[in-house]
């Protein structure tokens, strides 16, 4: 046994090892975090610095680091955006039917399994979405090509493999929702179960009681959780390296076979054989991801920590 | 119990110990090629049994399949070496080898003058460049009830720049008068990431359709808007999946899609190790470079029967001296492996390049004996 608790317990604030220990190592870690963060900024900007000052005729592309960069933040943002809009309602629907609508046992089963999907390497996922899901998206997106042709999403041509902006969205949906599903489904479980009977008690139906109590009570952690989907969506690589057939600049058409790649994929595919500038410069694009990323965060932060006070939680 | 836990722990210290020797000693030998060094050379041009040492290289990813044939042949025959080769890319070997980082490398691209004078300056002598792996490049296509077709180098650039977006487009139709043709959209496919396949694709048409194919030779795809798949399995999956694609990939990876026949002259030509092999023989070596440096300014436009000019051909990369005697044989008796019949046919079977002629392989051999110290 340790000899620390066999003493008796005393008065006033007692310095022991433990503490000074445990104070030590958690600052420590804290710091540490903070260094990484750093270290991890400098170097991309280190890195990144020659590729900034270059001129646009020692480019990749002979047209300058921003005109570079910019179809590519481009494809970052439109594949996370429409990742996002998929996963949220999915998220938010399988969060409530754990948490309010499922039998007990299914429920616990159907939250287990949706954590599993957490655990899939990237790398599966962008397996599965080449091979399994374009190809069945080839005749839908070909459908959508000739009736919604006027929508500048659905422009076309459609491509013929479907390895498009729409298949990478509809895998970097799936990756993301296991973590936004169970952020969105702790908030919901922790719904005061007093506002919930109140509303019930007042006439409301389950749907109504849902929307009146559970909804705003979770809005935050909606909002947070969908915000953790992004940045994952933001900076996953290989599932898009491999779905994505990105070879052309900004478009919004999402179903061809020329799409604005992304910032991670395109470092992946192009680092391998790169030498010289064109390293600095693909590091310049991880650095404008990095303050992307970054900028994403601080926004979420600041609009759960805005909506705190009104989620009922109080 | 107690006794138990003693032993696990002597066991993990133990294992633990040999780990860190075991990686010392390897860090020792990186780079110095070999620090307990051979006595015998390969002077003879016959593999030599009696090397030792480790040797490391670096380079183009196209050649990793034949490296890792060539280094388990040439192991296999002298048990004490070790050879590594990190794929790293073709630009990165250079790098390396340049800086004296690695004692041998891969190139899909033979050095350019500045990279030649300070290989140079690092081999303190002169350098020795050889074609060593030469692998043609299928034109692939995923047509339902279509297993080939003839097509000029004026149609491939047209279809590969979106000029000619259907199959039965009059130049494919002219070219083609048997096959029937559907209307069906073409979906040309090519690399996402930097590739040499490219590089050397590109190269072909703009060397023999410079018309129709605007675009320089480059490891990056210049055309914007066709379908971008990961390397060469990427391509492959891609055209197999897609109805009306077309791409172009590794020959050794096209099994089971149509293949083109490539115009050559008058005549079309089927992808065949013997017609890659064939273009360096009608290739003249680029001017002004060193005895040993067998660079070859291929002649994509050959009209020569019964040659396939769409080829990569990767170098390999030594120098004609080293500062110590051990890495030089250790260069030597790999470079003499590679060369070899054995050697070329062992990167046939498992990367299904192209073996080297008998004639040509006689003439790189005087490069490879040439490999000494400087000392």
């Amino acid at each position: 046994m340790p000899s620390t608790t066999e003493k008796t317990p005393r008065r006033g604030t007692v310095q022991r090892p433990g503490d000074r220990v445990f104070a030590g190592a958690s600052t420590g870690a804290g710091i540490t975090i903070l260094a990484i963060l750093a270290g991890v900024a400098a170097f991309l900007v280190i890195e990144a610095w020659p590729a900034l000052w270059a001129s646009d005729e020692e480019m990749p592309d002979g047209e300058g680091l921003v005109l570079y960069v910019w179809p590519l933040l481009f494809g970052t943002l439109i594949s996370a955006t429409f990742a996002l809009l998929i996963a949220t309602p999915f998220a938010v629907a399988i969060a409530l039917f754990i948490s309010h609508y499922a039998p007990r046992r299914v429920a616990v089963t159907l939250g287990y399994l949706i954590d599993l999907l957490a655990a899939v390497p990237s790398i599966i996922f962008g397996l599965w979405g080449a091979a399994e899901l374009a190809p069945l998206t080839v005749e839908p997106t070909q459908w959508l090509a000739d009736n919604l042709g006027f929508i500048p999403l659905f422009e076309g041509p459609a491509s013929a493999t479907g390895r498009t902006m729409l298949v990478a969205s509809m895998v970097l949906a799936v990756m993301i929702l296991p973590i936004t599903t169970a952020v969105v489904r702790e908030a919901f479980l922790q719904t005061p179960r007093l506002h919930e009977e109140a509303s019930l008690a007042l006439g409301a139906t389950r749907w109504e009681m849902i929307r009146m109590a559970v909804l705003p009570f979770g809005r935050s952690a909606i909002i947070g959780g969908a915000m953790l989907g992004l940045g994952r969506a933001l900076g996953e690589t290989m599932a898009v390296a491999i779905v994505l057939s990105g070879s052309a600049g900004v478009t919004f058409n999402i179903i061809g076979s020329g799409n604005p790649s992304s910032i991670a994929a395109n470092i992946a595919l192009r680092f391998p054989e790169s030498s010289g500038l064109d390293i600095n410069v693909l590091i310049a694009s991880g650095l404008v991801l990095f303050a992307v990323t970054l900028f994403v965060n601080m926004g979420a932060r600041a609009v759960i920590n805005r909506r705190r006070d009104f989620s009922g939680a109080n | 119990m107690r006794n138990w836990r003693a032993r696990t722990a002597a066991i993990a210290v133990v294992s633990a110990l040999a780990l860190v020797t075991a990686c010392s000693s390897e860090n020792e030998d990186e780079g110095s090629g070999g620090s307990s060094g051979g006595t015998s050379g390969g002077d003879s041009g016959s593999p030599a049994s009696e090397l030792s040492g480790s040797l490391a290289g670096a380079g183009a990813s196209s050649q990793d399949a034949a490296q890792q044939a060539w280094m388990a042949g040439f192991q296999d025959a002298n048990p004490d070496v070790t050879v590594t080769y990190d794929p790293a890319g073709s630009g990165a070997g250079r790098e390396q080898f340049i800086a004296g980082g690695v004692a041998f490398a891969g190139s899909d691209a033979y050095l350019d003058e500045e990279e030649l004078a300070a290989a140079n300056e690092r081999c303190g002598g002169e350098v020795v460049e050889l074609p060593i792996y030469v692998s043609p490049i299928a034109v692939i296509f995923n047509l339902p009830g279509v297993e080939s077709l003839n097509l000029s180098a004026e149609t491939i650039a047209g279809i590969f720049n979106q000029q000619i977006t259907t199959w039965n487009d009059d130049a494919i139709a002219a070219d083609n008068p048997e096959v029937e043709l559907p209307d069906t959209a073409i979906t040309p496919v090519n690399r996402a990431d930097d590739s040499g396949t490219t590089e050397n694709f590109t190269d072909y048409l703009a060397a023999v359709a410079p018309d129709a194919w605007p675009h320089e030779a480059s490891d990056v795809w210049p055309v914007e808007g066709g379908e971008a798949a990961q390397g060469t399995s990427g391509v492959v999956q891609a055209v197999t999946s897609g109805e009306g694609t077309i791409g172009y990939a590794d020959a050794s990876q096209a099994s089971g899609l149509g293949t083109v026949h490539v115009g050559v002259g008058d005549q079309f030509t089927e992808y065949s190790p013997e017609a890659a092999a064939a273009v360096l023989e009608v290739s003249e070596r680029a001017e002004g470079r060193g005895e040993h440096d067998f660079a070859f300014d291929l002649a994509r436009e050959t009209t020569e029967a019964g040659t396939y000019p769409i080829v990569l051909v990767s170098y390999g990369l030594a120098c004609a001296a080293y500062d110590d005697a051990a890495t030089a044989d250790l260069v030597q008796g790999y470079f003499n492996y590679i060369l070899s019949p054995e050697g070329q046919q062992a990167a046939a079977d498992t990367a299904g390049s192209a073996p080297l002629s008998a004639d040509l392989s006689q003439q790189f051999q005087a490069a490879v004996d040439a490999i000494g110290s400087a000392a």
